[in-house]
């Protein structure tokens, strides 16, 4: 299998304390996917932010083939998303917060406007770490969406090229579908029934799915799917987290946030608002 | 379907005749006390259990005139006509009429589940401040002083003043009344202790309703003196009830006093009616399950037409309708055929009722708000946590003194309040309240049902816990998990409960994990644990009783262990046909053999609801076998030929042994496989023997001795009478 999933990643990074973590997952990351990495600092450069760098660097037990260093000054997000286009970027790497409180809250909503704007793959992470923590398991979106097959496709590569076992695919289904509700025993019975059959329906459709999958990216792979009656996002975000997934693979939103959409979050903002696992958005 | 119906048409309408007994005194007094015509109160029981009957969507609901309408509507009648009753009452019936379109439009849009939005000790102190309200001033009219009047705590302070005239005089029109009440009331308190069959027959309020007639009738056929109680306390009713009927006065409907009864009249009785309609849920044998919004619908068409008539808005009312669930009722015939009845008792026994003195009707409504008030259910309260306790105290004084939605709405905000103070934490709430917090599916590997909550879940959000938890059929595995949420208020917990006891019923099972941790951790709301039933509700009793010591010595010489504290794992004696009208409570003091084969205990358990509930504490000894025996009752046989609990078994009898077919019930499924089991050995052992009620359902046995607790020398008896039982048992199937 030919590492053809991510051949250029990006990351931000700013002289924090998280910083050597920051480093070294990139590092780690871009090594195992076999791809070119490209740092980027937005902010002034000079000779002591360079030595600390470097040192870090330095520091590293594994290094891609190809890690390029680039320095440049303006605003953040416009600056990120700019260099992205430039340099032909698949990959974005964000390392961004958990919420705990409001502030964190707010620092969190500056890589969910990042999130939003990207021209390509987004991967958030939210506890980067010096030392190489294995994952063991990927969730990954399987909404009846055309980019769906996609996703589920990238998630399969991206779990064979970090050696991750287990995929579990998971079928949000509005409730609205259900067009009925349990008032009584009559009631509950046809809920049941149309639960049931939705979710014989869906099952079959995932299973379309992984048979277009190449056996080689499912070998030794513990493969589950669950369809789950909810809200979109949301429920799959609480899943991961009922789970204890490393790793939720998504699809990127189909249309631009609408105004709306950002007064009562849906979908996505479920998601970045929260941020259960480490989480990587698949744009096509 | 229709077969059944059929089938089933006597004993519904044996039901509705029993509830129509009950019925008939709570209409006349709950109308009275609301100051309205007497008749009202029998109208709205008349159209609400018609309309009810065919438009709703429960089966064993009784719908009439409420209790906790009683002050809303006094207050309306007495204020909106400035003085003038009769014409408060017609602008009352303009408000019930616009309330009940209210209702009809709540069940329209699905608003079933409004009642959740309520913090349950505050709906305890507002239902508490309904109950002192109707008490209030039902003790002056009890005693026969009918001027009394104005908010319930000046109300109530004038009772002495009352007895004071009472004592001072020596009139007979004077004491008479005060003596019907009072005897009245003793028989009401007392009614529940007795357990003969032939006291039985009739309910409670009727018995008060014959003494009060019977007076009438001694003064008017065999004493030669004046009846000595005066007209203005007895009950008139029209002469002509059809061609009296009032209109409705929508004078005044565009005012905000008519608007602000026109919403607490609405909010009441949709209140009172959803937690009814969900206590009789139940009680019910079938287990079936309600459809909360059709109901409201029905609801409000009746209320609606009761209003047009000149009668009370039509709630569904837990009293009635769990006197309708013990007499036997199965379907939506016994509301129709309770509101005939009542029909006919208006028109054929007009000049009887109206004979009844109120001072009986009104010792029937002392012990109502009694019931509603008593002191045990805030003592109940307290046991939960002292901040639901100073929830219920603020609802009930702030009722009290304001009225009812001021207090229940201070109530929700003093909830919410104690909600931040305990968690310390405001953004909990505020940032996590209109988001969705429920997962919920079907896991394909185990087949169980998986619920995560997450953030907290309390009152403000249980809707939505609920809706999910609705849609899981109660006999599968569901798994609910709070490891993710990190506040559970008491209203949710006790909720659960009862959804823990409905997968019990109906033999799913309801698992609550993730709770554990909370206790664990410090920086947790104390809270979580109060509201867990199983671990504080009853508090492990340290010290002992005389009888508890007992019983752990002789668990000690038998060799067998004892556990005194209770617990909320009954178990699933609901597949036991004694408990299908019944609600388990707890079960304490349990001694268990040392193969775990015999387990006695204690249970508390509660047969009907509200005025006609019974908390019954009583032992029982449950023996697991490792065979199948035929499922039978086998019960003392009373009077009648039967058992004082509707069973759909008929009495087996062997012409062999008249004497064991006379002096027991004996029924089952299968006839000759029973007649096989009780051979001359069997039977002679229970002739010999004293009676125990002794039911088998196949792999199990349990044996009852009296309604109450046994004594030591009583559990001895039970113990030896079940070893022996089981010898006799053993033999005949090693036999084989």
């Amino acid at each position: 299998m030919t590492k053809t999933l991510f051949k250029r990643i990006l990351v931000g990074f700013a002289f924090s304390p998280n910083l050597k973590a920051n480093i070294f997952t990139s590092l780690r990351l871009a090594n195992s996917l076999g791809a070119d990495l490209f740092f980027v600092h937005v902010g002034k450069k000079t000779s002591v932010k360079e030595k600390t760098f470097e040192e870090i660097l330095k520091d590293s037990p594994v290094r891609p083939k190809l890690t390029k260093v680039l320095w440049e000054e303006g605003n953040p997000i416009p600056t990120i998303l700019m260099m992205c286009e430039k340099n032909k970027i698949d990959l974005l790497l964000l390392g961004a917060v958990q919420r705990e409180n409001v502030l964190k809250f707010y620092m969190g909503s500056i890589a969910r406007k990042i999130t939003r704007r990207a021209p390509c793959s987004v991967l958030l992470l939210i506890k980067p770490s010096t030392e190489e923590i294995p994952s063991k398991h990927v969730v990954v979106n399987a909404l009846n969406e055309p980019n769906t097959e996609k996703t589920i496709r990238a998630a399969f590569e991206f779990s064979f090229l970090m050696d991750i076992p287990n995929v579990t695919l998971v079928g949000e289904i509005s409730q609205s579908k259900v067009n009925f509700t349990a008032d009584d025993d009559e009631g509950l019975k046809k809920v049941t029934e149309i639960k049931e059959g939705i979710k014989n329906e869906e099952k079959n459709r995932y299973d379309e799915i992984l048979l277009k999958i190449p056996d080689g990216l499912k070998e030794n792979k513990k493969i589950q799917s669950q369809s789950i009656f909810g809200a979109r996002g949301y429920s799959i975000s609480h899943y991961a987290r009922v789970v204890r997934a490393d790793l939720l693979v998504l699809n990127s939103e189909m249309k631009r946030s609408s105004f709306i959409s950002r007064i009562f979050p849906k979908d996505l903002e479920h998601i970045l608002s929260e941020l259960p696992t480490d989480i990587l958005i698949i744009k096509n | 379907m229709m077969k059944d119906f059929i089938k089933e048409i006597p004993k519904n309408l044996f039901a509705g005749f029993v509830v129509s007994l009950v019925a008939l005194p709570l209409g006349l007094g709950l109308a009275i006390a609301s100051e309205a015509p007497p008749i009202s109160g029998v109208i709205a029981s008349i159209v609400g259990g018609t309309v009810v009957a065919i438009l709703g969507g429960s089966q064993l609901t009784i719908t009439g005139p409420g209790n906790g309408l009683v002050i809303v509507l006094l207050y309306a009648i007495t204020s909106l006509g400035s003085g003038d009753l009769y014409q408060g009452y017609l602008y009352t019936l303009a408000a019930i009429i616009v309330s009940g379109v209210l209702m009809f439009l709540f069940g329209v849009f699905r608003l079933g589940a409004l009642s959740e939005f309520f913090p349950s000790s505050a709906l305890q102190g507002m239902l508490a401040a309904i109950g002192i309200g109707i008490l209030s001033k039902q003790v002056h009219v009890m005693i026969g002083i009918t001027s009394v009047s104005g908010k319930p705590l000046v109300v109530l302070a004038k009772i002495p003043e009352s007895l004071k005239v009472l004592f001072s005089s020596s009139s007979m029109e004077i004491i008479l009344p005060a003596l019907l009440g009072l005897l009245s009331l003793l028989i009401l308190v007392f009614y529940s202790k007795l357990r003969s069959p032939f006291f039985k027959l009739i309910p409670a309020p009727m018995w008060v309703v014959f003494l009060a007639i019977g007076l009438s009738y001694y003064y008017d056929l065999i004493s030669s003196q004046e009846y000595p109680i005066s007209s203005n306390l007895l009950i008139s009713l029209p002469d002509n009830i059809w061609s009296d009927l009032p209109t409705p006065d929508f004078g005044i409907a565009l005012t905000l006093p008519f608007l602000s009864t026109v919403f607490s009249i609405t909010l009441i009785s949709s209140i009172e009616s959803l937690l009814s309609i969900k206590a009789v849920d139940k009680l019910d044998p079938q287990k079936r399950r309600s459809n909360v919004n059709k109901d409201l619908r029905a609801l409000g068409v009746a209320t609606a037409l009761s209003g047009m008539v000149g009668g009370l808005n039509v709630v569904t009312v837990i009293a009635r309708s769990s006197v309708n669930v013990n007499n036997g009722g199965t379907n939506r015939f016994a509301n129709m055929s309770h509101s005939l009845m009542l029909l006919c008792f208006i028109l054929l026994f007009q000049e009887q009722i109206q004979r009844i003195a109120l001072p009986a009707l009104a010792a029937i409504l002392v012990y109502t708000g009694y019931k509603l008030a008593a002191p045990t259910n805030f003592l109940r309260i307290l046991k939960i946590g002292k901040e639901q306790a100073a929830i219920f105290i603020v609802t009930l004084i702030i009722t009290l003194t304001n009225d009812l939605i001021t207090g229940i709405f201070l109530g929700i905000v003093t909830t919410f309040l104690i909600h931040v103070v305990l968690n310390k934490n405001l953004f909990l709430f505020t940032r996590n309240l209109f988001k969705p917090n429920v997962l919920m599916y079907l896991e394909e590997e185990t087949g169980n049902y998986y619920v995560s909550v997450k953030n907290f879940s309390s009152f403000l959000n249980f809707f939505r816990l609920k809706s999910k938890l609705d849609e899981i059929p109660e006999n599968e595995h569901a798994v609910l998990d709070f490891s993710l949420c990190s506040f559970v208020d008491h209203t949710v917990m006790e909720g659960l409960n009862e959804y823990r006891r409905g997968f019990a019923r109906k033999g799913g099972a309801f698992e609550i994990i993730g709770l554990d941790a909370h206790t664990a951790d410090t920086q947790h709301p104390f809270a979580i644990r109060k509201s867990l039933p199983t671990n504080d509700f009853f508090r492990i009793n340290n010290n002992l009783t005389k009888r508890q010591l007992s019983l752990q010595k002789l668990s000690t010489i038998i060799g067998w262990g004892y556990r005194s504290e209770p617990t909320s794992d009954t178990k699933e004696l609901e597949r036991f046909d004694f408990f299908k009208a019944k609600i388990i409570n707890y079960q304490f003091n349990e001694i268990v053999s040392e193969g775990g084969d015999f387990h006695l205990f204690d249970l508390s358990y509660s047969e009907g609801a509200f005025i006609s509930k019974d908390d019954i504490l009583s032992s029982f000894l449950l023996i697991n076998l490792k065979f199948d025996i035929p499922i039978f009752i086998l019960d003392r046989e009373n009077l009648l030929g039967g058992i004082n609990e509707n069973t759909v078994y008929k009495d087996l009898d062997f012409p062999k042994y008249p004497d064991f077919s006379k002096r027991f019930f004996l029924g089952g499924k299968k006839a000759s496989e029973i007649r096989n089991l009780f051979d001359s050995k069997l039977i002679f052992f229970f002739e010999s023997h004293a009676y125990f009620r002794v039911e088998s359902i196949g792999k199990s046995i349990l044996i009852k001795g009296k309604s109450r607790l046994s004594s030591i020398q009583e559990i001895k008896l039970l113990l030896s009478f079940s070893t022996e039982l089981m010898s006799i048992i053993n033999n005949k199937y090693l036999d084989k």
